[in-house]
């Protein structure tokens, strides 16, 4: 309890217009949007409310500008030690005066050096342009925002939770953390706005088309996880968070197991014809402790799935095909996906599981003119360049160069085990025999005749490729019957899990981006 | 008017539903053969069939539109 005196009591009144932020017509269209209050963020993030704030008395003098429009603060989430900065849009937008800048560079600071993950809860327009020489250009303006979060990155985890705009330069904060959760409906991203682009490009857009939550999430790719609330928002963080360690010198923290969802086994979900779809989804529920899925670009390129998950509550990064979307083949885009979220497990020691059910790479124009050559090794090389345990189970069809994208057996997994559905070619039958054949099968006239040679000569192929060839050549290490896969992948997580690999003596690859 | 587009470039493989027909989001409308996969194409919401746009056997690339709804 704070004793009465006059100097205490003026503290209380320079405190009590701290935290009431901006002006009450701001607050009550916050409210109309339904968004909270930046204190009330806080308070439902940090575990029982309590955190410690710095840098709260910036700008007091001028009157109008609050804690300069952004709180930093630091206190536990889920138990965790965490620093965040939080912008208050109720302060001139949230917008970015030099004081801002620097108290946002400071909690960096301090993540970085007490080693504990730094949260962005990002709600602001940008640079305050009247104060532009303070706090753009120079060495601790803006720009030294994102050259602390590139050299944070992969040191500890770095999280935005996107609750407005996020606009101009400022959309690099989401860009260099590890994942982006947005608030559908007011969390927005772009480099300029609909009303710079009429200006300047000509070109009539909204804002949800060209910059909001939802395109980010489901076209772009700049979003992660899409949300419906604040609330949701701060509870996927939650979520998200208690599957990394502080920094990447600890472990994952390991949490009491659960049994799988109740549902229909493995051996009935997975069909045997290999071009038949069948849903991943159910798949991995068989797999994993109940409901212990964090979907990380959920609903953009969605013939890959990429997920954290626990396996007898050990943290798991989950690389799977999803047959049902898009046959499972993979593009430009599901390897930049699964590129990013491999070099994220890969940080933070969470071993990788990838599950492939795989068609090979998309082919055609239009997928060469994009440069999916230099899409997929982005893939092949966050996979191939990981060393945290990796193990790649072989569900059904694993064609070319899928194969390699997921871990196949040259790219060093642990273990390469194969379900008894397992096919490994570098093409299917159908395309193989066609490939080889092509001018022989056209040759017989007799339809019936040609019919014939084609499904002897696939039933050869087959042969060769027969999944048992394959592991008494040592090519698979394994082959496990489905319903006994959760075990085997449970007791050889923890069987690789003080693996370490020396690396060569670089700098660092090229890479290939 | 809403449009149903192809996913990725492929063939039409098989049409499960006819114009005039009412079709439930995450319906199976039509199936695609690409990459030697069938490739499901589902309703993103629920809505009556307007026109069928495609026929067994076309050529579709990423992007065509497959179905328009009323």
């Amino acid at each position: 309890m704070t004793e009465k005196t006059a100097y205490n009591e003026r503290l209380e009144q320079k405190l009590t217009t701290i935290f009431a932020g901006g002006h009450s017509k701001y607050h009550e269209k916050m409210k109309e949007q339904n968004k909270l209050f930046v204190r009330d963020r806080l308070a439902l993030l940090f575990d029982d409310g309590v955190y410690l704030e710095d840098g709260r008395f910036a700008n007091s003098e001028a009157g109008d500008l609050p804690a300069d429009g952004v709180v930093t603060a630091t206190g536990k989430v889920g138990g965790q030690q965490v620093c965040v900065m939080a912008n208050d849009s109720t302060v001139k937008a949230g917008s970015w005066g030099s004081r801002t800048v620097e108290k946002i560079i400071r909690i960096q600071e301090i993540a970085e050096k007490t080693r504990v993950p730094m949260l962005y809860l990002v709600d602001s327009a940008g640079a305050r342009i009247t104060d532009q020489l303070d706090m753009f250009p120079n060495r601790r303006g803006a720009g030294r925002i994102f050259h602390n979060q590139v050299r944070m990155s992969g040191f500890v985890p770095q999280v935005c939770l996107l609750f407005g705009p996020s606009a101009a330069g400022g959309a690099y904060i989401p860009a260099f953390c590890d994942i982006v959760i947005m608030v559908e409906g007011n969390a927005s991203m772009y480099l300029g706005s609909p009303r710079m682009a009429e200006k300047v490009i000509g070109e009539k857009v909204t804002l949800e088309e060209m910059g909001g939550a939802r395109m980010h999430c489901t076209v772009s790719g700049c979003g992660d996880v899409l949300v419906t609330s604040e609330q949701e928002a701060i509870a996927e963080v939650q979520r998200y968070l208690a599957y990394f360690p502080a920094n990447f010198t600890e472990m994952p923290k390991v949490v009491e197991l659960k049994a799988v969802k109740e549902g229909r086994s493995l051996e009935a979900i997975i069909p045997e014809n290999q071009n038949a779809p069948f849903d991943m989804y159910e798949a991995i529920d068989q797999l994993i402790d109940e409901g212990s899925l964090f979907d990380i670009k959920k609903l953009f390129a969605t013939e890959i799935i990429t997920g954290l998950a626990r396996i007898e509550g050990q943290a798991v990064g989950i690389i799977a095909n999803q047959p049902k979307s898009k046959g499972g083949v993979l593009f430009g885009d599901s390897a930049d996906k699964a590129a990013k979220f491999i070099n994220l497990c890969d940080a933070f020691g969470i071993p990788l599981l990838f599950l492939a059910d795989v068609p090979g790479f998309m082919i055609g124009t239009k997928v060469e003119r994009a440069g999916i050559i230099r899409h997929g090794a982005k893939l092949i090389m966050a996979m191939s360049s990981a060393t945290v345990p990796k193990i790649s189970v072989i569900v059904r069809k694993a064609y070319g160069a899928g194969l390699y994208a997921m871990a196949g057996p040259a790219f060093e997994p642990d273990v390469c085990i194969a379900l008894p559905t397992a096919q490994i070619a570098v093409m299917g039958p159908e395309a193989a025999v066609n490939a080889v054949l092509a001018n022989k099968i056209e040759s017989i006239e007799d339809p019936k005749e040609r019919l014939k040679f084609v499904q002897e000569k696939h039933q050869e192929y087959k042969e060769q490729i027969d999944l048992y060839k394959l592991a008494s050549e040592m090519i698979i290490d394994e082959i496990v019957a489905p319903s006994d896969l959760r075990e085997v992948l449970a007791m050889r997580f923890s069987a690789y899990s003080t693996k370490h690999i020396p690396q060569p003596p670089r700098k660092h690859p090229v890479y290939p981006v | 008017m809403k449009q149903l587009l192809s996913t990725m470039a492929g063939t039409v493989f098989t049409i499960g539903v006819s114009e005039g027909d009412e079709v439930t989001a995450g319906q199976t409308v039509l199936v695609l053969e690409s990459m030697k996969m069938e490739i499901p194409i589902e309703a993103e919401t629920a809505g009556k069939v307007a026109t069928i746009n495609a026929r067994i056997g076309d050529f579709v690339n990423e992007g065509d539109v497959l179905l328009t709804f009323e």
